[in-house]
């Protein structure tokens, strides 16, 4: 059980939490995960670590809700409980000797593309943050970007927030221009990442994906998080969650995504009718 | 007098009609009746060769002469001296190549149903103890244990009732290992793996869920910063294997390790959980393991038509013949000399159909058996909606990857001492699946009395 010491609404869907996990904040990483049960019969679910503070003995995650654990675990308040937490899974973003870096996140993917520029930018790497959302009401963790990065490049869909585009256009234009990135490191939805890829492929820019599809255990022990990189099958939870962006199947990824939408838009819209009925009756 | 009666007393079953439609568990065990009537099948030879057969050397005749007595308490006693796990030995124990092949009866007409008496005894103290077991007092001593398996419970239990200060660190949100993740509720209800879990809280064992040795803490740290001073590895063979045909990856493809961890632990079976499961229509499972036909049962308790595939015959099967049984009386097709090629699709990404080879034996290979041979010009299309894969596991690579000078085998298994379970660094013992690669239940919890006797001789000394 561990207790939520900060929630914070970021923008009508994605929410932040800080919290108590003393032992996964002494050895989390930018790039892992961990993984949660909401309650005592929820689903086990990953989830990216945004921040942690090894002082204090806290994890922070960043998720939108989508679904009926993200639902349940959004009506937990501050003091309330996590029924499982664990971690940190997975292996840390590489970032040793990387002198100029251009981090592009799209939607609530910033959420774990933050911790990796904070990382870079205080091991004094040159960081271009590149960020994408929808429009502005959506936008999260602007600041923070600000501060850890030397260039911040605001995107949006309809023009509402920053320049309109897509992050793609932003990055093609800065290459253009002549920035020479040592690697290009990019998180958010698989399209987007699927098309950051094959941008920097052209150019010849070695670039690292972060990958998130479904698992149950994070410890190599189902399997269900397989994806296809260089021909080979890897497992997100322990060869990733971060794969050379240029080997990755994003068509096949995308696909097994897919997998359980219909059950999981059936809860979900489950999940909402039973807080509806608890706001009713309260 | 013993009962000179040629056959075991059968045990009750559900009808395989009415249980290839629901979890509930297939064996409904003795009752009390027919419990003393096998126990005085047994001759209580002087020479007992069961007890040899006996991973864990439980003292078979004398507590089947309790039973015979009818005092199943006495009987619970003996049985609990060697055995931390009755209730779940009783249940998965492969007896008819241990115990039972060794018993005298055996040599005309059948043995004594030992198994079956131990899973009575047990559900009988189960049922009727109100006593919690005592805590012995402590040693001083603290050990950690990885994985709370069979054999992690083992060696946790062993060492308890010596006064150890005992920590059971499991990955999991839930005690159990393999069997909670694993076995299917039909086989071992999950209420009797937490009974046998309660009582080692009981005897003082702490048991710490969702920490992953290798990630969250390392080997390293629990003997360096957390003042453990022995630990044992049992976090077994949990990495699945595949086959690396084509359309592996295809939706609806799983490993039995991810079904069963869906249905068994996430209760996906059930009409209210919150894990899905895809329920496929035609499913075809690939393996001849206890594994496969766990996965091949629960698929067809969840509505499908279930084809096995496996490459050998059924004389090479190597699940258990009793499961082999069951499955077939619950209508499960065994396709023999079967070799999938590759899986197809439909343009969604889902499953539609795989390609298989028929297989004929040809010469021994290193293992004894007979190597299947594929028939030239023998394919054929098998339409399926859902494909399982139990082809075994191999040792997770997290604990080595992260302890220097813990030496494995090539393909994963940590390297050990047989008759300790002692690994390459003092202090650390290991066992079960860890070590052997996938195994049964029994050995891993022979494995883990082995080490738990070891550890408690190198903390005796030291």
């Amino acid at each position: 059980m561990n207790r939520i010491l900060v929630k914070k609404v970021l923008n009508p869907t994605v929410t932040l939490m800080e919290v108590e996990a003393p032992l996964v904040a002494k050895k989390a990483e930018p790039g892992q995960f961990i993984i949660l049960r909401a309650d005592g019969e929820g689903e086990r679910i990953p989830l990216t670590i945004a921040d942690y503070d090894r002082e204090k003995g806290s994890v922070t995650i960043i998720f939108q809700v989508v679904g009926a654990t993200t639902e349940k675990l959004n009506h937990l308040s501050e003091g309330d409980f996590i029924h499982d937490f664990v971690g940190p899974l997975g292996r840390a973003t590489h970032t040793e000797g990387l002198r100029k870096v251009a981090v592009v996140g799209g939607g609530v993917g910033c959420a774990i593309a933050y911790p990796v520029a904070k990382k870079l930018h205080r091991q004094g790497c040159e960081v271009h943050a590149i960020v994408g959302f929808r429009n502005k009401d959506l936008v999260i963790l602007e600041e923070e970007f600000s501060n850890a990065c030397t260039k911040l490049v605001r995107m949006s869909d309809d023009g509402s927030w920053g320049e309109k585009g897509l992050v793609t256009d932003a990055l093609k234009k800065l290459i253009e221009s002549g920035e020479a990135y040592d690697e290009v490191i990019t998180i958010g939805p698989l399209i987007m990442m699927k098309f950051v890829c094959k941008l920097t492929k052209e150019y010849g820019i070695k670039t690292v994906a972060s990958m998130n599809p479904i698992m149950i255990d994070g410890t190599g022990m189902c399997g269900g998080c397989r994806l296809t990189v260089g021909g080979e099958t890897k497992f997100a939870c322990v060869d990733g969650p971060e794969f050379d962006g240029h080997l990755i199947d994003f068509d096949e990824a995308m696909a097994r995504g897919a997998t359980y939408r219909d059950f999981e838009r059936h809860a979900y819209e489950e999940a909402c009718n039973l807080f509806k009925g608890v706001e009713t009756d309260a | 007098m013993p009962d000179m009666a040629m056959q075991k007393n059968p045990m009750p079953t559900q009808d395989a009609a009415e249980r290839s439609r629901n979890f509930n568990e297939v064996a409904l065990g003795y009752t009390e009746a027919q419990a003393v009537a096998e126990a005085n099948r047994c001759l209580n030879c002087k020479h007992k060769p069961c007890v040899a057969g006996c991973p864990v050397k439980i003292y078979i005749p004398a507590f089947i002469q309790q039973v015979a007595k009818g005092d199943f308490e006495a009987a619970y006693q003996i049985i609990s001296e060697a055995s931390s796990l009755p209730a779940v030995c009783g249940r998965v124990c492969p007896q008819e190549s241990q115990c039972e092949s060794k018993c005298v009866r055996g040599i005309k007409g059948e043995p004594v149903a030992i198994g079956r008496l131990e899973r009575f005894v047990a559900d009988w103290h189960n049922a009727n103890a109100t006593e919690p077991a005592k805590r012995p007092a402590s040693n001083g001593h603290k050990v950690a244990v990885v994985g709370s398996g069979p054999s992690g419970l083992t060696c946790a239990g062993d060492l308890a009732k010596k006064g150890y200060e005992v920590t059971v660190f499991e990955a999991l949100h839930l005690a159990g290992g393999v069997l909670v993740y694993g076995i299917p509720e039909f086989r071992l209800p999950k209420a009797i793996v937490q009974k046998e879990v309660d009582t080692l809280s009981q005897l003082g064992v702490k048991i710490e869920t969702n920490v992953v040795i290798g990630k969250t803490i390392t080997i390293d740290e629990l003997m360096q910063e957390y003042g453990f001073e022995a630990v044992f590895i049992g976090s077994g063979a949990g990495l699945p294997r595949f086959m690396r045909i084509p359309g592996e990856n295809l939706k609806g493809v799983y490993s039995a390790n991810e079904f069963l961890t869906r249905i068994n632990l996430m209760k996906a079976y059930k009409p209210d959980s919150s894990t899905p499961i895809q329920r496929g229509k035609r499913v075809a499972v690939v393996g001849g393991g206890n594994v496969a036909m766990d996965a091949a049962r629960c698929a067809r308790r969840l509505g499908a038509e279930v084809s096995i595939l496996y490459r050998r015959t059924e004389a090479e099967l190597p699940a258990r013949r009793e499961e082999v049984e069951h499955a077939m009386e619950e209508g499960i097709e065994f396709r023999f000399l079967t070799n999938p090629l590759s899986i197809s699709g439909n343009e969604e990404g889902w499953v539609s159909a795989m390609r298989c080879q028929q297989m004929t034996l040809g010469e021994p290979d290193a293992s004894g058996r007979r190597s299947p041979v594929a028939v030239e010009g023998s394919e054929s299309e098998l339409p399926v909606d859902c494909v399982i894969m139990a082809l075994g596991t191999s040792p997770n690579p997290l604990i080595k990857a992260t302890t220097q000078g813990l030496d494995t085998q090539r393909w994963g298994g940590i390297i050990v001492e047989e008759e300790t379970g002692r690994t390459s660094r003092e202090g650390i013992y290991a066992g079960g699946d860890a070590v052997t690669g996938a195994a049964t239940v029994i050995l891993a919890m022979g494995a883990g009395k082995t080490a738990a006797a070891a550890i408690d001789e190198y903390l005796s000394n030291k």
